[in-house]
């Protein structure tokens, strides 16, 4: 299934040609045609992966053995072998936890509320981030299922009847999470495959093997483009993003409300829920662009995820860093405010006590740095897009980091107080975390078509049933007039002569 | 009567029964959406019902141009969203306040405040599950066999070309008529699909 011949045909790099007619302001360059589109996309689950693949996902493939192994020895072991103990209960675990859950809201951010808002630029990134999310979420979910130490009963925090005739405790907000994640990690994987069954449909149609054709088959559910079906399809795609929308913004609430329900100074704040799921946007976006500026350079998809992509995730970077920069702000204005001795202690503690080293870091990587995308320039330039998408996740990291931590670390009795470090085995499952959402990712890049084919078409100028019929200067098709065929690829007419 | 009602239920998903020589229907290929709006609109016109286009994308007004209401979906997420949250609140009062009430902190057994992020992810992962279910059962899949499936030209549907499709069971339908209505509104190919699989133009 080599399709060389016709990969050259097709511009991938808007820089390599002259701006075709009309380019200005389009979503999509170069002058594509609906076939190019699904050209550029499918090809790459058809033939064999470039070589960069292969060097990415043995080494992703390596960090996810990493991770097996130090699971299997934490649960040999039991949780000490982690950093966590008194006064530090919750140490890297819920850190990573959140970190990993905060990344995928991207994903749905991206496929869901700019949906709602028409934001048509979504079409090129919203598959590729949606994957991101399930795979977060399943990164994420890892570490509460472990840290509960005896994993084997990890099923007590489901309501399953049982021989002990207990059930969950519903009013602790550990289990709302339980409820939340697996509700989000539910919805976003209905929703991403939902998505992808029209394109799962353009690649069994495109399957010459015997087993490609099968299995697409059955995961494309029929689907025969029909618009008694689309009308049905989009009034579905349309509630679920109706539906996503508030999910998502519950999700990080939720999970700040394992902070921000308990007493603890520098947890017990409503500013928590907002603030959270900005942040979670705001890193989440950050490996997206990460992601997506890696994914569009190894596979042509230049003209699919223009720089003017980038460029708006980087404005909402900007200002969803701005605003958790604002938050940490507030938060010291509260423990100001508060007239509390312990809640001002905890802000002080965390700026110039013995975790300052990483408050810093936090405050320089997330409020300091997105400052830079007020420059049009820098915000449309790849290298410092790249570096400072992953200077967020840093900085957004720490900050999961610093809050869990300084309010554990110190709390009311001096005499408790300590300090956390953290073991070899935090570091290895952690990287190791990382491992496993990359091998998941290459396995999507490999396997799914990573750009929305369907919804991208949708979008095109072509698509509009009036595109045609003149206006803004093209000419007017004749009815009778022998109608000529856009040119597509060569090759690819050649091949459809030979097949019909 | 019921045969009668059941065959326009399984026509409103797009499912059509063949003829008795086992033909399916006449599929014609259009240029571009344009031209497929229009065709679908003539064809609604001439009185034809057991009818669609395909498409690689969903063409915006096609669903006026067919004559098609609102879709039903909504109901179904309804449904969906009231079952989820019965369920989260059945679940957590019968729980915690009827089968094994236990006072953990001196708290209500049950009280509707920390019960809300509960019956809140429930309503929507139910809706959600309505929304999908509903619309895979209004629209009839998975279908994994299809008569148009043997059309060679078919497989572009998925791709870069605009198919209308009339069904054999439409009471209009005659395959010499059909396919010269279909011809003067300006399709560029027409085969008769075949229910046993033999498609020829």
């Amino acid at each position: 299934m080599a399709h060389k011949e016709e990969s050259k045909s097709i511009p991938t790099d808007p820089s390599a040609q002259a701006p075709a007619h009309g380019d200005g302001d389009r979503l999509i360059k170069g002058n594509l045609s609906f076939h190019d589109i699904t050209e550029m996309v499918s090809r790459h689950t058809e033939k064999k992966a470039p070589l960069a693949w292969y060097v990415a996902f043995g080494t992703a493939l390596s960090g996810t053995l990493l991770l097996l192994a130090m699971l299997a020895y934490q649960v040999w072991n039991g949780v000490g072998v982690w950093g966590n103990n008194q006064p530090v209960g919750w140490g890297w675990p819920i850190v990573n936890f959140v970190f990993w859950v905060g990344i995928g809201h991207a994903g749905t951010l991206i496929s869901a509320i700019l949906f709602l808002f028409r934001q048509h630029w979504r079409t090129s990134i919203n598959r590729a981030a949606e994957a991101m999310t399930l795979f977060a979420v399943m990164c994420a979910l890892i570490f509460p299922t472990f840290h509960v130490g005896r994993v084997w009963a990890i099923y007590w925090t489901l309501p399953i009847p049982n021989q002990m005739e207990m059930w969950p405790q519903f009013k602790s907000p550990l289990l709302w999470d339980v409820f939340a994640v697996s509700s989000y990690f539910l919805v976003s994987l209905v929703f991403w495959y939902v998505g992808l069954v029209p394109d799962l449909a353009t690649l069994r149609d495109r399957a010459s093997n015997f087993w490609r054709k099968r299995i697409l088959g059955f995961f494309s559910l029929g689907w025969t483009g029909a618009n008694r079906h689309w009308r049905n399809y989009e009034k579905a795609y349309l509630l679920l993003a109706g539906l996503a929308t508030p999910l998502v913004l519950s999700v990080h609430s939720v999970v700040s409300f394992d902070f921000a329900v308990s007493v603890l100074p520098g947890w017990h704040t409503t500013i928590f829920p907002p603030y959270f799921v900005a942040g979670a946007i705001f890193s989440g976006f950050a490996m997206v662009v990460t992601l997506m500026v890696i994914t569009r350079e190894i596979y042509g998809l230049k003209n699919l995820i223009t720089l003017d992509h980038l460029e708006k995730m980087n404005i909402i970077i900007l200002v969803t860093g701005t605003i958790v920069g604002f938050a940490y702000i507030t938060e010291f204005f509260m423990a100001w405010y508060s007239g509390v001795e312990y809640e001002q202690y905890a802000f002080l503690n965390r700026a110039f006590g013995p975790y300052a080293w990483a408050y810093w870091i936090m405050m320089t990587c997330n409020l300091v740095s997105p400052q830079l995308f007020w420059f049009k320039k820098l915000r449309r330039s790849i290298p410092v897009m790249f570096a400072l998408s992953i200077v967020v996740n840093i900085g957004m990291w720490f900050e999961r980091f610093v809050i869990t931590i300084t309010s554990l670390h110190r709390d009311f009795l001096p005499s408790s107080w300590g300090y956390f470090e953290p073991t070899w085995v935090d570091i290895g499952t952690f990287v190791g975390s990382f491992g496993l959402f990359f091998t998941l990712f290459l396995l999507f890049l490999r396997f799914v078509p990573m750009v929305a084919m369907s919804e991208v078409k949708g979008v095109m100028p072509q698509a509009d049933p009036h595109y045609h019929e003149g206006g803004d200067g093209r000419p007017e098709r004749d009815g009778d007039a022998p109608y000529i065929e856009p040119a597509p690829a060569a090759a690819v007419e050649a091949r459809r002569q030979n097949n019909s | 009567m019921l045969d009668e009602l059941l065959r326009e239920i399984k026509a409103m998903m797009g499912i059509y029964d063949s003829d008795a020589d086992q033909v399916y229907g006449l599929l014609a290929e259009f240029p571009d959406p344009g031209a497929l709006l229009h065709a679908a609109e003539a064809v609604r016109e001439e009185g034809y019902s057991h009818f669609d286009t395909h498409s690689p994308f969903p063409i915006h007004g096609m669903d006026d141009a067919m004559g098609l209401g609102n879709s039903k979906v909504g109901y179904f997420t309804f449904l969906g969203g009231v079952t989820g949250l019965a369920t989260a609140t059945l679940l957590q009062w019968w729980t915690a306040a009827v089968d094994y009430p236990l006072n953990i902190s001196g708290k209500p057994f049950f009280a509707v405040e920390p019960s809300v992020p509960i019956m809140f992810e429930l309503t929507v992962l139910f809706a959600a599950f309505g929304a999908v279910g509903g619309m895979l059962a209004l629209n009839g899949l998975p279908r994994p066999y299809n008569p148009l499936f043997y059309s060679e030209r078919f497989k572009g549907a998925s791709d870069d070309r605009f198919f209308l499709h009339i069904a054999a069971s439409d009471d209009q339908f005659d395959a010499e008529e059909t396919a010269r209505t279909l011809r003067s509104i300006g399709a560029l190919h027409i085969e008769l699909v075949q229910d046993d699989g033999v498609a020829d133009a």
